[in-house]
């Protein structure tokens, strides 16, 4: 499984500062357990907030902080590492379904399309969408940034082909007919800036720089 | 000749294997005065990011199975862990990541490979630490979330190159193990 289709490095940067909405961090996180060259750069960023760490100015803790610090130890129990998934959702979208995919409560939206809300707060919103294979995306549209993260099966529009780990970021201007492919139905995670509260500050970050 | 820094990765791996309280104080005399002078200059007052520092600490020593120093060094880690904490406390906010990718069938990385990736992380500590003061204050300010387009256009350069590769090579590595 190659993926075609990634995430511009401001928006890795964005998501490793961690100064996006919560359903962008969900489709990143999950888009990244996916694929390895967004995870490297997505890390890259992260070592660059450790370097600000080690670099950043002193600030004395309190003279009791550390024998505090360490009378918490003996309360705390190891946390065990967790294991990776072996279903069809990587682990951050399982811990949003409540499970894989035979956990997702579907709701029927007419065509043969189904959907299911995926419950995070903030400026931004997620749903799992299912078009049978075959059948096109309803007409949608959003004010601001959309995301498209295909789990399942493979969708084509204008921009190419669509396929498991591939995620298409689309501006509210762009206007896209993705159609699912023939032979398997075609599940997405995608998130929809909300309109007004988060205006423009996605778009602004999604932007193609040189990469970094 | 200044002093050398101590080896943070093998003080953080005797946290992990043998539960070392004397490791665990000399990262936390290191780190949490810096976790918390960063947290205060992205707008925490002194007394939460005190308490927030003693959480990330905390964290580190609950998480520290996790701790693989071939994939990070241990100010990333604790990067990683402020930035969440700090989400939380800001946001009231969960913070999805990534899947966990498992070290493979061997108890430990490997050694060459981990102490690769801890040079590569001092030379990019030493790259930023060399940069020009107003670029360093970019990329401050990219963390705090309080950058403009032309100002996150600016940030183009970074000597980010070598960590990436380092960290893509980790991967193949790991993925390689796991089939």
């Amino acid at each position: 499984m190659t993926i075609q289709h990634h995430l511009p490095d401001a928006t890795l940067l964005a998501y490793a500062t961690g100064t996006l909405p919560e359903a962008f961090n969900l489709i990143i996180a999950t888009h990244v357990s996916l694929c390895d060259d967004c995870r490297a750069t997505a890390e890259s960023y992260d070592a660059l907030g450790g370097a600000m760490i080690d670099q950043s100015a002193k600030s004395d803790m309190s003279d009791e902080s550390l024998a505090h610090t360490l009378a918490r130890l003996d309360t705390i129990t190891r946390a065990a590492p967790p294991a990776p998934s072996a279903g069809a959702f990587p682990t951050p979208l399982q811990d949003y379904v409540g499970g894989d995919l035979d956990a997702v409560r579907w709701r029927p939206i007419g065509m043969g399309v189904k959907q299911a809300i995926l419950k995070t707060s903030g400026a931004a919103s997620a749903r799992l969408l299912l078009i049978p294979a075959g059948g096109a995306m309803p007409d949608h549209s959003h004010d601001g940034t959309e995301m498209t993260l295909v789990l399942q099966g493979a969708f084509s529009d204008a921009d190419g082909r669509f396929a498991r780990g591939d995620i298409e970021l689309a501006d509210g201007d762009v206007s896209h007919t993705p159609v699912a492919e023939a032979g398997m139905d075609c599940i997405c995670l995608i998130v929809t800036e909300a309109p007004l509260r988060f205006k423009g500050l996605i778009p602004r970050i999604a932007q193609k720089f040189a990469r970094i | 000749m200044t002093k050398p820094e101590p080896d943070w990765a093998a003080l953080m791996v005797r946290v992990r294997d043998q539960r070392d309280r004397a490791a665990f104080s000399a990262l936390f005399r290191h780190f949490a005065p810096r976790i918390k002078g960063f947290l205060i200059k992205g707008g925490a007052d002194a007394t939460t990011a005190e308490e927030c520092a003693q959480d990330v600490m905390t964290t580190l020593w609950r998480k520290a199975e996790q701790f693989d120093p071939s994939r990070a060094a241990v100010s990333t880690w604790i990067f990683t862990i402020a930035r969440n904490r700090r989400i939380d406390m800001l946001r009231r906010q969960r913070r999805p990541e990534p899947e966990d990718l498992p070290w493979g069938p061997e108890p430990e990385p490997d050694q060459a490979e981990a102490l690769a990736l801890q040079q590569d992380s001092a030379l990019l500590g030493k790259a930023i630490a060399s940069l020009p003061a107003p670029q360093r204050d970019l990329i401050e300010k990219a963390y705090f979330g309080d950058l403009s387009q032309s100002e996150i256009a600016s940030l183009t350069g970074l000597p980010l190159g070598t960590i990436k590769s380092r960290l893509r090579l980790a991967l193949d590595r790991l993925r390689h193990l796991m089939k």
